[in-house]
Order: structure tokens, then C-alpha cells, then sequence
């Protein structure tokens, strides 16, 4: 899994009511793609129009700290982010994210000295990043294998539907 | 010789089939218990139906409680509901509960006896941490994690460091759980316990009650906490003996059990502590808090949602006024503790000083109904969260306090102490 975007850059502490407000939570179900133009409804209005397909999301410490809502995950995905790189995740919404087939990298280096636009490279199943617009290079460590299979699958479900036909043979 | 253990880590092994874990390690663990709500509920069963298994894991062992956005505040949440309600009958669930009988899920599964000492319970909400104040481990996952649990009864975890909290000293009146908790993270932060099992311990907790400790194990995700928990002791006991409908086992962390730090923290002279917006984190005492003016109350909620929490609440408004520019919503956190605080004479209380009464719902906590916020407006609620827009307009604000010091705001139409009116 490689990606190649980007950077959009927040900050530290940003919440799941910021990054997907509690009154769209009624919407997925209507119309999913709505979420990505929820995204960020209120925190950065702009965003959702700003972003192109394939771009990176680049955020400080605890990024997703708050509510379990998976909608939050959703919407960045669903907004054309392809994959997540913070100083830190918050747990549960690093377990939706990983779920739904969405990578979130921890690599506070990266962070630090990305700037909003940079050009970015991912390589997950190595955890090895690069800043093609200032040529540095960092390493964030692989993923546990569980959850490199979970995102080659592109997500829990695919993973359990394999688990279970697995079993049965 | 096994290792020596936190309460966390025995709880975990036994679920995984394990001697022992140990922190880091990737356990795959079998879950008693699957919570989800009328938010959370609707995509979690779209992506179980995707797995074409036409059953649950266990259907005694999954819990729907549309709590959110009920009694629904628009179609759009009529429909999310119908599909929870549709699929609890298709699937013969049997902890389906429905408006009128329900309560905020938190309140409500403990109520229930449904979660017990040494389960390990996942929900599809972030405050599924609360039932760690019954020694059980619980942690908020979200839908997809619902879905795969729905099929297999399990999930996987990685095994957390602990952060071992020991309080000590005594509390001073209007002082309690709410206020303990406040002031941990406002001490760790916000990211203090990131992935963490945070386990409250000390003289202090010993005496705390058990709603005090519904509400500390509440916020430990306000801490990035993976789950709080207690150890059991009689208070515990005596809490569940009466609700509990099938065998439980007590754990308890060993003397020399591993910890990633301890902290002690002394409550003695520590006022009631109000969180300003937005973050948890942001903690004062309320003594500086006092004077800033509020439009709005809302007392209730999974932290605040028992019947002490009303009790303390009625204590501080009996023969008082909601102040005229305020308005003061409570919220009892289930159909049984609405009765208790009926018979109780609580709810005359409230009415009597002209606040509303609302059947139980998350309604305004996550700005959702029963009590949005319009721009520039000051809630002081009990809630858990006062992040940017929690409760309503992006340019609203939210204090979090306990429920004596939401009262005595209520009364006095700005933020205040209980003891400048009783």
C-alpha cells in the first residue's frame, strides 16, 4: 500500500464533533457521500472543497480524541483523503479508521516539519514516509501484522468474511 | 511463578484464554457483552448484514438502546431507530430496549445488572468506559468493530499500560466523583492515559460511591483512556448482588502487579472543579469560575445521570428559582431513576423552580435535541464533553460541573458555588 498526496495540515487535540459535527450523524445513511462535505463543517469550512482525491491528512497529538463515531473516519475518507499521518492518534478513532480500510501513520518527525501542501509518499506495509517536497525521509515502524492485513483487505469486514469462510473449510 | 498482574491484564487473559498478557501484546478476546446505540447501531448492522450470517454470535449477549436522538427529533432519526428496532426483532435480541422503558445506556446497563465484575464489555460509544466503576473491563470501539463482534464475539485488543491514579485525603461537601475526575485530567490532559487502562485507587475512592465512580470511569476516555476501572470491594457488592442475574468473578490488581507510572493525588481542600470550554482539560476551581454569566443548564447525562446526581441537584434548587434569564433542563438518566426521583419528591423540585423535565436522552449533550445552543450562548452542563459546537452553534460554549454546582448556576444565572445558596 503506497500513497501519494498532499499534505493538509492540523493541529494538536482535534475532536470528532470538529471533524465531523454531531448533527450529520443522521446523514450517512441517506447519502454517504454527504460526509465528505460535512467534513470539518465547522472547524474549516473551506476544507472539503480544497481537497483533492488522494491527498494526506497531516494533524498533531491525539488526533480523533472524542466521540466513538466511526462517521468522523468516514468523512475524511469520503472527503478524497487517502491516508492519515499524525504525532498521535486517538484510540477508537484509530481502530475505525484501520477498519474501514483508511491508514493512519503515527510519525510525530514528519509532522513537525510537513507544511500545508508539501508533497507526500507513504509506503504503509514498510512504515516508511517521504517528504518529497523537502526530500526528507522519516520512519514510523510497521504495523502490527493483524492490522496490515486488516487494511490489505480493505477493512474488518473483508477481513472477518475471510476469518469465517476460512474456518468453515 | 505467573507474572503479577493490574486488574486490566487479568481481566484480558481470562477472555483470551491466556495465563497472562502482558502490555503491547495483541490479544484476540471473547466479549460478554456488545453495546450499541440508535448512532452507532444503524452502519455497524449494515456491515454485519454484508457477512450474510442471518444470526448474532449470542443474542442474549448484544444491547440496543437507541438513546440518542429519541424520541426521534426528525425522520432522518426515525429511520436510523426503525433499523436498530427492525433488526433486534429479525434477530431476536433480547436487550432491545425502546423509548419509555429505556435510559441512557451508560445508567442503564449497570442498572440492569447486564454488566458485572470481570466481564469485558465493548460498545459502539466512547463511554462504554463507564462500567469499569463495577470492575469490569469496558472500552468504546466503533461500528465496523461492532459488526466484526456481532459475528464472532470477539475483538481484538492490544493489552494497555497502566496508569495507576491513588487518591487520598477526604472530600469536602459538594465534592465528589465528577470533581475527582475533572481535576485528573485536567492534571494528565487530555492525552494523559492515550491508550492507557487508568485504575482509580486509594482511601478516597474506597469511600466514594458507586454513581461517583460511574462518573470518574466515564471520562477516563476524556483522558484518552482505553478503559478506567475500580477494583470491586463491598460497595461494589453490594451494588450488584441485587441486579445480578448470572455468575460474576471478582479481580483484583496484585500488590506488586507492573505499572507504567503510579500518581497520588491528595483531594483534601479541592473545591468542586468546573472544566472550561474547549477541553476537558481546561480545569479551574469554581471559586474562579464564579460570576460568568449562563443561558442555559443541563443536568444529566452518562456522567451525571444517576439518581444521586439528582438528588444533589434538588438539594441545592428546593425553593430556589431558575434564574429568569436561564433555561434549566434535567434529564434523569433512566426510566427508573425518573420514578425514583418522582417518588422522591426531586422532580416537584425541579418543576417548582420552572426547569424542564425531559424523558431520559443523550439529546443535548452531543447537540443533537432537547436543548440546542445558538451562537454566543453559555451552557454550564454535567455532561462530558465541551469541545468547539458540542452542544449546538460553533460559537457556543459548554462548562462541565457537577450536578450541585449546575444547580446552584441555574438558580443564580451564572456560574456558582452549591454553598452560596444552601
Amino acid at each position: 500500500m503506497r500513497f501519494r498526496g498532499r499534505a493538509r495540515k492540523f493541529g494538536d487535540h482535534i475532536d470528532t464533533d470538529a471533524i465531523l459535527p454531531g448533527r450529520y450523524l443522521t446523514d450517512w445513511n441517506r447519502d454517504p457521500k454527504s460526509l465528505g462535505r460535512h467534513c470539518f463543517a465547522d472547524f474549516d469550512p473551506g476544507f472539503s472543497s480544497r481537497v483533492n482525491p488522494g491527498d494526506i491528512l497531516v494533524a498533531g497529538w491525539n488526533f480523533g480524541c472524542g466521540s466513538s463515531r466511526q462517521a468522523a473516519a468516514a468523512a475524511l475518507k469520503a472527503a478524497g483523503i487517502s491516508c492519515l499521518v499524525a504525532k498521535s492518534f486517538a484510540r477508537i478513532f484509530f481502530r475505525n479508521a484501520i477498519n474501514i480500510g483508511l491508514p493512519a501513520v503515527e510519525c510525530p518527525d514528519l509532522v513537525e516539519e510537513a507544511t500545508e501542501g508539501d508533497l507526500l509518499e507513504v509506503a504503509v506495509d514498510e512504515g516508511l514516509l517521504v517528504n518529497v517536497s523537502t526530500g526528507h525521509r522519516y520512519s514510523a515502524g510497521a504495523f502490527p501484522p493483524v492490522v496490515l492485513e486488516i487494511l490489505r483487505q480493505g477493512g474488518l469486514v473483508s477481513y472477518v468474511r475471510a476469518r469465517l469462510q476460512a474456518a468453515e473449510r | 511463578m505467573t507474572l503479577r498482574q493490574t486488574i486490566t491484564e487479568k481481566i484480558l487473559a481470562a477472555h483470551a484464554g491466556l495465563e497472562e498478557v502482558r502490555p503491547g501484546q495483541l490479544i484476540n478476546a471473547r466479549v460478554d457483552l456488545v453495546l450499541g446505540n440508535d448512532i452507532t447501531a444503524p452502519l455497524a448492522i449494515q456491515e454485519f448484514q454484508k457477512l450474510g450470517l442471518g444470526r448474532v454470535f449470542d443474542p442474549e449477549r448484544v444491547v440496543l438502546v437507541p438513546d440518542h436522538f429519541t424520541p426521534n427529533k426528525d425522520i432522518p432519526s426515525a429511520e436510523q431507530a426503525k433499523l436498530v428496532r427492525d433488526f433486534a426483532r429479525e434477530y431476536g435480541i433480547t436487550h432491545y430496549y425502546e423509548v419509555g422503558r429505556l435510559g441512557i445506556e451508560h445508567c442503564l446497563l449497570p442498572e440492569e445488572g447486564l454488566v458485572l465484575p470481570g466481564d469485558l464489555v465493548i460498545g459502539a460509544d466512547s463511554h462504554t468506559c463507564t462500567y469499569g466503576a463495577l470492575g469490569a473491563f469496558a472500552t468504546g470501539i466503533g461500528s465496523t468493530d461492532m459488526a466484526a463482534a456481532l459475528a464472532t464475539g470477539e475483538a481484538w485488543f492490544r493489552v494497555p499500560e497502566t496508569l495507576k491514579l491513588v487518591y487520598y485525603g477526604s472530600l469536602r461537601p459538594w465534592v465528589g466523583g465528577k470533581d475527582l475526575i475533572l481535576y485528573t485530567i485536567g492534571k494528565i490532559g487530555v492525552d494523559g492515559a492515550r491508550y492507557m487502562a487508568l485504575e482509580f485507587t486509594g482511601e478516597t475512592i474506597s469511600r466514594l460511591s458507586m454513581p461517583g465512580r460511574f462518573s470518574m470511569a466515564n471520562m477516563a476516555v476524556e483522558a484518552g483512556a482505553k478503559n478506567g476501572i475500580f477494583i470491586p470491594d463491598a460497595a461494589t457488592i453490594n451494588y450488584v448482588e441485587k441486579r445480578a442475574k448470572r455468575p460474576y468473578r471478582l479481580f483484583t490488581s496484585d500488590a506488586d502487579a507492573a505499572y507504567a507510572e503510579v500518581i497520588e493525588i491528595d483531594v483534601r481542600g479541592l473545591e468542586p472543579q468546573v472544566a472550561y470550554p474547549p477541553s476537558p482539560e481546561n480545569v479551574h476551581p469554581v471559586s474562579e469560575a464564579r460570576g460568568i454569566e449562563i443561558d442555559q443548564v443541563v443536568i444529566g447525562s452518562c456522567t451525571n445521570g444517576w439518581l444521586e446526581d439528582l438528588r444533589q441537584a434538588a438539594q441545592v434548587m428546593r425553593g430556589q428559582r431558575v434564574h429568569r434569564r436561564v433555561r434549566c433542563i434535567v434529564i434523569p438518566g433512566t426510566a427508573r431513576v425518573m420514578r425514583e426521583a418522582i417518588k422522591e419528591g426531586l422532580i416537584d423540585v425541579f418543576l417548582e423552580a420552572g426547569a424542564a423535565v425531559s424523558t431520559p436522552t443523550c439529546g443535548p449533550c452531543l447537540g443533537g435535541h432537547m436543548g440546542v445552543l445558538a451562537r454566543g450562548e453559555r451552557a454550564v452542563a454535567t455532561t462530558n464533553r465541551n469541545f468547539v459546537g458540542r452542544m449546538g452553534h460553533v460559537e457556543s460554549e459548554v462548562y462541565l460541573a457537577n450536578p450541585a454546582v449546575a444547580a446552584a448556576s441555574a438558580v443564580l444565572g451564572r456560574i456558582a458555588s452549591p454553598e452560596e445558596l444552601v
